[in-house]
């Protein structure tokens, strides 16, 4: 790993810039990989349920391959020196969670329910309309910077997206959770995941300004530093804005990420272990408070807490009770080491989205554990490339953006993945990429759109310094 | 479909999966961008064998060892000093072998010995055999001075064996 070395003891090295080459060849040849594990994905659920390559092997094939092809081509022309990364790892997430939906739209049990719909051509409408968003930010957004100026607007942009759902005649009530609104035509939409990208922008046009302020206007106060009020007011409003709604409209994964988000922010901005300290309070007492006095949080508790015995009642017939949590385990279970193979689990006995929230139970059964650890890795390089953007970007913004915004995907891949694997209580998420839902689809390709967008601008190479004669002769006074 | 060919097409699967990623991490480790720390030196002496790490950092002004004698250089006595060792400053531990090649010692990135010293001028002074094979230093014009032992060099002086010179905060002397 190249750094820059700032030990006082190695001054005899000159530090200059590595121009990183372009690599959208690179990015081309993982794409078309990340394009046929897929097909090779459905052509094996046909011949594991069917007995046959399925129908739409070409068709889905060329559809997905032209779709990654458009957005390699958007990079290639307007961001030429971004990530070669990103972009085929969200393909390949994208397009395994196609396969898993549809093989899924092929149970004959969730066939048979009364509101089945066959979820995988909406689906691929959905990929298709997050690829154009994808490319559309990419030509529209020229420079990441130019969200800077848009702070202020993106708090209320970012507040308004959470309070519609809680709108009489807008917000639709869906199993329990107020996070959707309906749009006439379209059907309905989650703002929240739109208000991730959102809140990201402020807190890091926000923490850009006021980061000194926050850590070194502070007192000290038994080893933690405290930040004066007036620097802190407007940020805790905000999130304590937001969580109040996320209460009022029962959705805790979002209320968590958001939080971590922030927290991660303010700890990137600020360098004050403190916050970490803060934010680990704050969440455990949220949590604990809104587990005791709100009955639809108390139920995942329970569920998370002791499955088995949820699993009973509602087998019992007691309304209130949740099977799937236990379901989710025995389907991990049932896969084992290597899985049982595409097609061939029952990971659709979880009635119940079974192709969103709980998408990630069936990869569990039908790809077992080495599957899901090599989806873990991928979904974790993703974070990872993030992470290196931001170390890699050169302003302050574009880092703390960058820094979010992968702080907020590699969060809702824990809370969704820990909840499914009963790690931490369920909160009803979606599996970016992967789960069924055109909001989280849409999001999060504007979300890598973003992310790529900073990565050309980091990986752009500087102009080369003019060579200035009079530096050999400039006695520069170094404290030594 | 047999149980045979969907147990390989399902190893099959993951396998192709797992390269997937080790394809992925692979462009990761060849993707290395950012800043880049040259030696300097390194550059006019390609041909010298890369060393590693915090050992080419310190060592980084050591010449290329001339493999023949020194064409011209005359007959050395016993005592004659091989090596030139830098024993005070940021460059402590800093040897140069002493084949027949002028030294130089300065600021400028070209210097033999790059002095990263407040007190030392762009082109310090140099340590050069006579034809006798005796080391000369000479001061360079520089503008706070070289020093053997205590006084300030005026002319090319010959170096005894261990007499420190000091340029600034650094202080190198002749070694056998």
């Amino acid at each position: 790993m190249s750094s820059t070395t700032n030990s006082p003891t190695h001054h005899t090295s000159t530090i200059g810039a590595i121009g990183a080459p372009s690599r959208r060849n690179t990015e081309l040849a993982l794409l078309v990989f990340a394009v046929v594990i897929p097909v090779f994905a459905y052509a094996n659920v046909g011949l594991a349920i069917d007995d046959q390559v399925p129908a739409g092997l070409l068709s889905y094939g060329l559809g997905l391959g032209l779709l990654a092809g458009v957005a390699h081509l958007g990079v290639r022309k307007f961001a030429p020196y971004a990530d070669p990364l990103l972009l085929p790892l969200a393909t390949l997430l994208n397009g395994l969670g196609l396969v898993c939906i549809w093989r899924l739209d092929q149970s004959k049990l969730l066939q048979s329910l009364p509101n089945f719909v066959t979820a995988a051509p909406r689906q691929l409408l959905y990929t298709a309309l997050g690829i154009a968003l994808f490319v559309v930010v990419l030509i529209f957004l020229k420079d990441h910077r130019v969200l800077q100026r848009y702070t202020y607007i993106s708090m209320f942009g970012a507040l308004v997206l959470l309070i519609l759902p809680l709108v009489p005649g807008l917000g639709a009530n869906i199993y329990g959770a107020k996070i959707w609104i309906r749009v006439p035509g379209l059907g309905s939409l989650q703002p929240g995941e739109f208000a991730k990208i959102v809140l990201a922008v402020f807190f890091a046009g926000y923490l850009m300004v006021k980061r000194d302020a926050l850590a070194l206007a502070s007192r000290r106060f038994m080893g933690l530093y405290l930040p004066r009020g007036r620097d802190l007011g407007p940020i805790l409003v905000v999130w304590g804005i937001s969580i109040l709604i996320l209460v009022f409209e029962t959705d805790l994964g979002t209320s968590l990420l958001f939080f971590g988000m922030f927290v991660i922010m303010l700890y990137v901005a600020t360098e004050r272990t403190s916050w970490i300290v803060f934010g680990l309070l704050m969440s455990s007492a949220g949590a604990v408070g809104v587990a005791s006095f709100e009955p639809h949080v108390k139920m995942r508790v329970q569920a998370w807490l002791d499955p088995m015995k949820e699993y009973t009642l509602s087998q019992q017939g007691v309304l209130g009770h949740s099977e799937q949590a236990m379901q989710a385990l025995w389907a991990f279970g049932s896969g084992g080491t290597l899985g049982t193979g595409w097609g061939q689990g029952h990971s659709d006995l979880i009635k119940f989205a079974a192709n969103s929230d709980f998408i990630l139970a069936t990869f569990g059964e039908e790809l077992g554990l080495a599957g899901i650890m090599a989806i873990l890795l991928v979904y974790g390089l993703i974070v990872e490339r993030g992470v290196r953007t931001a170390l890699a970007a050169r302003d302050p913004f574009g880092k703390l953006l960058a820094i979010g915004l992968s702080g907020a995907f590699a969060l809702q891949v824990f809370v969704v993945a820990g909840g499914v694997m009963g790690l931490i209580p369920l909160t009803g998420m979606t599996m970016p990429f992967m789960a069924y839902g055109g909001s989280s689809v849409l999001a999060n390709w504007a979300l890598i759109a973003i992310l790529i967008r900073i990565s050309d601008t980091a990986r752009r190479p500087a102009p080369a310094p003019a060579s200035n004669p009079d530096a050999e002769m400039t006695q520069v006074v170094r404290p030594s | 479909m047999s149980e045979l060919t969907l147990t390989v097409m399902r190893l099959g699967f993951l396998a192709v999966l797992w390269l997937f990623v080790i394809v992925a991490v692979q462009v990761i480790r060849s993707d290395l961008f950012g800043t880049r720390v040259t030696q300097r030196g390194s550059r006019r002496e390609a041909s010298r064998p890369q060393q590693s790490g915090r050992q080419q950092a310190r060592q980084q002004a050591t010449p290329p060892p001339q493999r023949g004698q020194q064409g011209g250089g005359g007959r050395r006595g016993r005592n004659a000093p091989t090596k030139l060792v830098v024993s005070e400053g940021t460059l402590t531990g800093t040897t140069v072998a002493l084949q027949g090649q002028t030294i130089t010692l300065g600021r400028a990135h070209d210097s033999t010995i790059v002095l990263d010293d407040d007190y030392a001028s762009s082109r310090h002074a140099r340590i050069y055999p006579d034809r006798d094979g005796q080391w000369i230093v000479e001061d360079l014009g520089s503008t706070n001075g070289t020093y053997l032992d205590r006084s300030r060099l005026t002319t090319p002086t010959p170096i005894p064996l261990g007499a420190p010179i000091r340029i600034g905060k650094t202080v190198i002397e002749l070694r056998k």
